[in-house]
Formats: C-alpha cells, structure tokens, sequence
C-alpha cells in the first residue's frame, strides 16, 4: 500500500534532482531556472501528499499560492533573461556581475 | 493493487524526466521533459485527490510557464554547445551535494515516520460531501481571502515588471498611432485647387 513515505521521498528526489541541476549548469540560466520550477513541484508534492494523508486542506491551498509564486519568477525571471541577452548577446552567467545597471 | 502500480508508473516518470530536464543537452528537450514531468506530478496529485491543484498544475505549469520557456529557448539565438563547458567540470561537486542533500531529507523522513514530531490540530478538516474544488474554494474565499489577493496582487506586479523589463521603442518600423489617426483634420490632410486646363497641379 502506498503511504505518505512513497509521496515524500519522491519530492525529496525530485527536490535534489533540481539542486543538482542548479550545479551542473552554472552557465545556462534557463536550466537553472527549470531547476527551480522542479524544486517547486516537488514543494507541491510534498505539501498536497501531506494534506491529502492529514486531512486538512491548507497543504493544498498553499500549495496554489507556491503555484502563484512559481508562475510569477519565471515570468520576471525569463524577462531578465532576454533583456540581458539583448545587452550582451549571450546568457552565460558566470559574467553576469558585469551587468551594471 | 492500480492504484500502486499508478504511483509506481508517475513517480518513475516524474523523476525520470525530472533527471532528463537537467541532464539534456538540447535545452528544447529540457523544456518537453519539464513538460513531462509537470503532467505526471498532476498523476501524483490526482492520486492524492487534489483534483484541483492536478487540474492548476496542467492550467498554469504546461500551459503558461513551459509554453513560456519555449518560447524563449526559441527566441534566443543562444549556442548552447559553449554553455555546457563546466558540466564535466560542476559534476563531481554537484553529486556530492546532491547526495549528501539527499540523504539528509531521507533521514528526515525516517525520523518522521517514526512518530519524532508530533502534529498539531487540523485547521480545515476535509469534508465528505463536497468536491475537492468546492472545498478549496470555501476555504481560500473565507479564511485564505487577504492570502488569495495578495496572491493576486504578486501576479499583477510579476506582470508588469515584466513588461517593463522587455518593451522597448524599436527604430525604423511604422507602428499605428491612433492619436495621430483621431487628431488629423480634412483641412490639413486636403486641399482645394483649380488647375488651368491642360496643366498638372503642383503637389
């Protein structure tokens, strides 16, 4: 029978498949930035797992309000992105301290 | 005995594509393994009976944040080949941390199922005769209502800033100026002449 155990340990997978992705692609701020919607989903999980096995709902009402918050980084995130990538014409950051302004 | 072989099947998927989102070497790939991964997770959650948030998760994930990434992936003329040179470099760092987080949560979570923190009262048990939708609505507009707005609030400015991060003024193209269109009068725009015959009119 699938517990609530199966549920978490499959978020904490998830959560430290993100984390190393942030690693290994220093450079590419796309990457990092899928990296941090799978981090996310995988706080989703967890929350939605521990609401639906406690039998209380605000897991998952925040977890709609991690949902706003995911929703709302990627789209300023990626917006930094293409104005940086207008400036300089790459998005490798390991420079990205050049931006000034 | 479906519903263990369904978890087996979206939490193999999840992770797996989750490992193909960071580990691709064509960032378009990622983009359709995240997308992979946002509609198993939804599997997960359907499991769970949180239709809502499954439904919220395919609304808002695959059809506005990855269609979001797509798009930019696509847009920019980026060479991806040059920005994978540390990947050899960052992996050996990065597994350890990995791992070493990894067994960390684990620990956690064996130190939670073996009773180590005890939970606390529910706030809003769930009901039994209403839908799981209706009863999330019940709740975010009654107790999560100032939570709900700000919610909404983050989204409106997340909007804007990105706006106006990205729009600018591009030289070189006519774009319609309706101010201009309403503002133009007949008698700056026409005007009379009475050309002698056989003559043209000079313009």
């Amino acid at each position: 029978m699938i517990g609530l155990t199966h549920y978490l340990v499959v978020g904490a997978i998830l959560f430290v498949l993100g984390v190393l992705g942030i690693f290994i692609n220093r450079k590419n701020v796309i990457i990092i930035l899928m990296a941090i919607e799978l981090i996310l989903l995988s706080v989703n999980i967890n929350l939605v797992a521990f609401s639906a096995y406690l039998g209380d709902l605000v897991g998952q009402v925040f977890s709609m309000f991690v949902l706003t918050v995911a929703a709302g980084e990627a789209a300023i995130g990626l917006a930094i992105l293409v104005i940086y990538f207008r400036g300089r014409g790459t998005i490798a950051v390991d420079d990205v301290n050049r931006m000034k302004g | 005995m479906i519903q263990t072989i369904a978890f087996y099947l979206f939490a193999t998927l999840v992770i797996a594509s989750g490992a193909l989102t960071v580990f691709a070497r064509n960032p378009v790939h990622s983009v359709l393994w995240l997308i992979l991964a946002f509609f198993n997770a939804a599997g997960l959650m359907i499991l769970l009976g949180a239709e809502f948030i499954a439904m919220l998760l395919i609304i808002v994930y695959v059809g506005a944040v990855a269609v979001l990434f797509l798009f930019v992936v696509m847009m920019l003329d980026v060479d991806f080949a040059e920005l994978r040179a540390g990947f050899v470099r960052y992996l050996p760092l990065g597994a350890l941390l990995a791992i070493v987080l990894a067994v960390e949560i684990v620990f956690a979570i064996g130190a939670w199922s073996a009773g180590a923190i005890n939970m606390g009262a529910r706030i809003a048990p769930v009901a039994s005769d209403v839908s799981n939708t209706q009863a999330i609505g019940q709740l975010l507009y009654t107790r999560y209502i100032f939570l709900f707005e700000a919610a909404g609030i983050i989204l409106l400015v997340a909007m804007v800033g990105a706006i106006v991060l990205t729009h600018r003024k591009r030289g070189g193209v006519k774009p319609q100026d309706i101010g201009h269109q309403v503002r133009r009068r007949p008698e700056d725009a026409t005007r009379l002449t009475r050309p002698e015959s056989g003559q043209g009119v000079e313009l």
